[in-house]
């Protein structure tokens, strides 16, 4: 089932689709940055972005960092909004389910291609945004520095490029979650992307907000930068951590919902 | 909520001996569906839908899945475009894809939604055809259409619902009986009712309705008195007219009829 699913993914254009134009946005910002040489000053604009014009193996973090905000949850929630909802506009999911696919085992196989969705994705980024590092900018085959400013090896800098890459799919997790139980509420794709979004948009208004302190740490987009704790030095895992336990606990939570809403509802689509 | 898509708020649905929706992953590989029109991903192959649908339950034996692919593509005439994607197929080409989907696995049982939507006279026919090949073979076919020429042609054994109540279900051969009556059809009715004085049920202009079950016997009276007669055959109702009979209960509906009819 899970491979019936990921063959389903991976073989829409779309999901394609979707993944190249992620990486439009760091590509350009990467050539605009080499055509100009006029990074932001440091402590400015996205993490990392005013690192990359001297050492350009950080780009793949600058790269995470420009999708990580907008397009990234954008992405997924499209993905995994389109799961159960698009089956079901498309009349496919009584075809499904009467096959019978079981809606347990449906809505897993369902999970699981959205996370190997996420983490293609945000490999593809790193991938994509390391090759057009190397291209640009200037190597420094000595590493880097770190965010705290002593010096990291470039093996210590590949190890940590690494956890960042896997932090950063953790995050999108809670966005899935979010899209995926919506999905199975509405027979509207769009409808239950659109209300991860809003979600999220939500969430992050009320984060720069002081008067919602007294939650702030509850929310779903609270340590998505915590993987720039990673590049410190030490690093700083308290974010980490909790950003990890955060996005769990959301996952868990929202599964258990859209799984009790979607065993117990009646297709009629 | 035969198919376990619509989970029943009270009461228990059985399915070939199977409580549904418990049983559903035992009965449901061995019936197949088409359920409101057919559904596919538009694009995709119909060769690469068949074998998505196929893997995604238990029962498709993946070692005889192309073999399976390529009989049912044969059988709903599909076999030369299974590989062009299905946005690309007409109405009636994901019809019959439909249909080969819910073939795929030999089904004993086949739940079908007007299967000959979308078809021209010559696929109705073809399809029709495929049916009752399949019921010779053992397949029990059960099948919702409110095409009652189609259930005329196919059905052996008719339920009419109305209003979502199953009013009336018998053999299609009982419900069609002839009435004991003969329709005399002629070109001067008003002799027949000279020859055959009291035994006239009714008269038009052209055809006059005659107590008796026998037409040879009716023929050789009217012959006897010299009445020309163009035509003869046993009345019998038609199924438009028992379905009307059997509806009319309820005269202040306001859906259309809905007939359900099984062979």
């Amino acid at each position: 089932m899970i491979a019936v699913e990921l063959r389903k993914l991976f073989r829409r254009p779309r999901t394609w689709v979707t993944i190249a134009l992620l990486n439009a946005l760091p590509v350009l910002v990467a050539v605009l940055l080499a055509l100009t040489d006029l990074a932001p000053r440091p402590g400015e604009g996205p993490v990392f972005l005013s690192a990359v014009l001297t050492n350009g193996t950080l780009y793949p973090l600058a790269a995470l960092a420009i999708v990580l905000p907008l397009f990234l949850p954008i992405a997924v929630a499209l993905i995994a909004g389109d799961s159960v909802a698009g089956e079901a506009q498309g009349g496919t999911l009584r075809y499904l389910l009467a096959r019978p696919a079981g809606r347990t085992r449906l809505l897993v196989a369902k999970l699981v291609s959205i996370m190997v969705f996420v983490l293609v994705t945000v490999f593809v980024v790193a991938v994509v945004g390391y090759l057009v590092g190397r291209l640009l900018f200037d190597v420094q085959p000595l590493g880097g520095t770190s965010v705290s400013g002593t010096a990291l090896s470039s093996t210590e800098i590949a190890w940590r490029t690494l956890m960042a890459i896997g932090y950063v799919a953790v995050s999108m997790l809670g966005v899935a979650a979010f899209a995926l139980f919506f999905s199975t509420l509405t027979d509207s794709p769009l409808a239950a992307m659109l209300g991860a979004l809003g979600i999220l948009v939500a969430s992050s208004l009320l984060f720069t907000l002081d008067a919602a302190s007294s939650f702030a740490p509850y929310l779903p987009t609270r340590y998505w930068l915590a993987f720039v704790d990673l590049f410190r030095e030490p690093i700083l895992w308290r974010d980490v951590v909790r950003g990890c336990a955060l996005q769990g606990v959301y996952v868990v939570v929202l599964l258990g919902a859209a799984w009790a809403n979607f065993t117990t509802k009646d297709i009629s689509s | 909520m035969l198919l376990g898509l619509v989970l029943p708020t009270s009461g228990t649905v059985q399915l070939m001996g199977e409580p549904m929706p418990k049983g559903a992953r035992r009965v449901l590989p061995r019936v197949g569906a088409l359920i409101e029109g057919p559904a596919h991903y538009g694009h995709l192959s119909g060769r690469a839908n068949l074998a998505l649908l196929d893997a995604a339950g238990p029962g498709g034996s993946r070692r005889t899945r192309t073999a399976r692919i390529d009989t049912v593509l044969e059988q709903v005439g599909l076999a030369g475009v299974g590989r062009k994607p299905v946005k690309a197929y007409s109405l009636g080409m994901r019809q019959r894809l439909g249909l080969g989907a819910a073939l795929l696995r030999r089904p004993e049982l086949l739940v079908l939604d007007e299967p000959t939507n979308g078809l021209d006279p010559q696929g109705i026919h073809e399809i029709r055809d495929l049916l009752l090949e399949l019921h010779r073979g053992g397949t029990t076919v059960f099948l919702s259409s409110h095409l009652l020429a189609e259930v005329e042609q196919l059905c052996s054994r008719v339920g009419v619902l109305d209003r979502g109540r199953l009013v009336l279900q018998d053999q299609l051969a009982t419900l069609t009986a002839p009435t004991g009556a003969t329709v005399v059809e002629t070109p001067d009715p008003q002799r027949v009712r000279a020859a055959l004085d009291g035994r006239i049920l009714d008269l038009d202009a052209g055809s006059a309705v005659v107590r008796g079950a026998d037409p040879a016997e009716v023929n050789a009276a009217l012959v006897a008195a010299g009445v020309p007669v163009t035509g003869l055959r046993l009345q019998r109702p038609s199924l438009e007219e028992v379905v009307l009979a059997a509806a009319s209960s309820s005269a202040d509906r306001v859906d259309a009829p809905g007939e359900r009819s099984r062979r």
